[in-house]
């Protein structure tokens, strides 16, 4: 379980962005999260609003958009969803798929702000 | 002032910090020619005994140290430094796995050059550690036939993040009636392509191939 530092990392980019864009408060952060990540949403849900406490971002809501896992499937020659995290094979046409192209996001993507 | 509030695009990486120190280190790993490989796995797997092995076998021919991550105390330290390899512990307190900095910190005051092979024992750990980069060359994820066939089925983040299975504690495989096929199949569920090592840290057996795969490894660097 390590949701915690990472809420508190997500904290300190968030406040730095929303710095940058020079946000007197910050009603949401939304992040994207992908399943490979190793981050749990639940937990890093959770952690969030004790790690904002004592932060700009106090109050502020975290919202998590999903960025499910895609490969590359070499005999489709396109991105495609896998069957499953426990299948790594193209959704499509079944073959292992050896080359991750999206799953593992942790990444700040937007802020809601008031200046 | 304005009353109404307003959305903002961004793009940036919540771990970003230790992405740009695991690539610093990746970069002076590359440049001082040492092959740095890092070990993860849950608690008990036998990563300590099978590193322990691998520091005695690869430091005859080549250079080698060890850096090994625990909450708490020296203990695997003490066991590694028996293979007369230099170690040193990274104790991270309460957090559970370890971090590029952390590494950083630890090789200071080593001089890289003088080292073939570095080898990173992670916290025992089939989660957390799939999150950080440590600048490794090559991951390798410990499995032992006590644990059960399932556990890449369980953790499918950690083995898809990882570049070799290593599956510990053969010499037990008959006791537990472990079942072969159903661990490799598991595995290649996960990772598909995945090359799997099975060793035995108590009787040596499959370190022979284990060797050839580091030295390999370290006169054709990828």
């Amino acid at each position: 379980m390590h949701e915690l530092s990472i809420a508190l990392s997500l904290i300190e980019a968030a406040g730095e962005e929303a710095e940058k864009h020079g946000a007197a408060t910050v009603r949401a952060v939304y992040l994207r999260l992908g399943p490979l990540s190793g981050v749990e949403k639940e937990a890093l849900l959770f952690s969030y609003g004790l790690a904002a406490e004592d932060t700009p971002l106090r109050g502020s809501q975290l919202i998590i958009e999903d960025s499910p896992v895609m490969v590359f499937c070499t005999v489709c020659g396109d991105r495609r969803p896998i069957r499953s995290l426990q299948c790594f094979r193209c959704a499509e046409c079944g073959t292992p798929a050896m080359e991750v192209v999206q799953g593992r996001e942790l990444e700040v993507v937007g802020l809601e702000i008031d200046s | 002032m304005s009353a109404e509030p307003r959305m903002v695009e961004v793009r940036r990486k919540v771990l970003k910090q230790n992405d740009i120190v695991a690539a610093d280190l990746r970069r002076r790993f590359q440049e001082a020619r040492v092959c740095v490989v890092s070990l993860v796995s849950s608690p008990g797997s036998g990563k300590t005994a099978f590193l322990e092995k691998t520091l005695t076998l690869i430091g005859k021919t080549h250079r080698v140290a060890a850096l090994v991550g625990d909450l708490a105390t020296e203990n695997d330290a003490d066991r590694l430094r028996r293979s007369h390899a230099p170690v040193k512990q990274i104790v991270t307190g309460t957090v559970c796995h370890l971090e590029a900095e952390m590494v950083r910190k630890a090789l200071e005051g080593w001089n890289l050059e003088d080292l073939d092979f570095l080898f990173l024992e992670n916290v025992g750990n089939l989660v957390c550690p799939s999150s950080y980069d440590l600048g490794e060359e090559l991951r390798l994820v410990l499995l032992s036939v006590t644990e059960g066939e399932d556990k890449p089925l369980k953790y499918p983040t950690i083995f898809n993040t990882a570049d070799v299975a290593v599956i510990t504690k053969i010499d037990l495989a008959s006791a537990v009636e472990f079942d072969w096929n159903a661990v490799l199949a598991n595995i290649q569920a996960v990772r598909p392509g995945m090359s799997v090592l099975r060793v035995s840290s108590k009787t040596g057996e499959g370190l022979d191939e284990w060797q050839r795969l580091l030295e390999a490894r370290f006169t054709t660097p990828a």
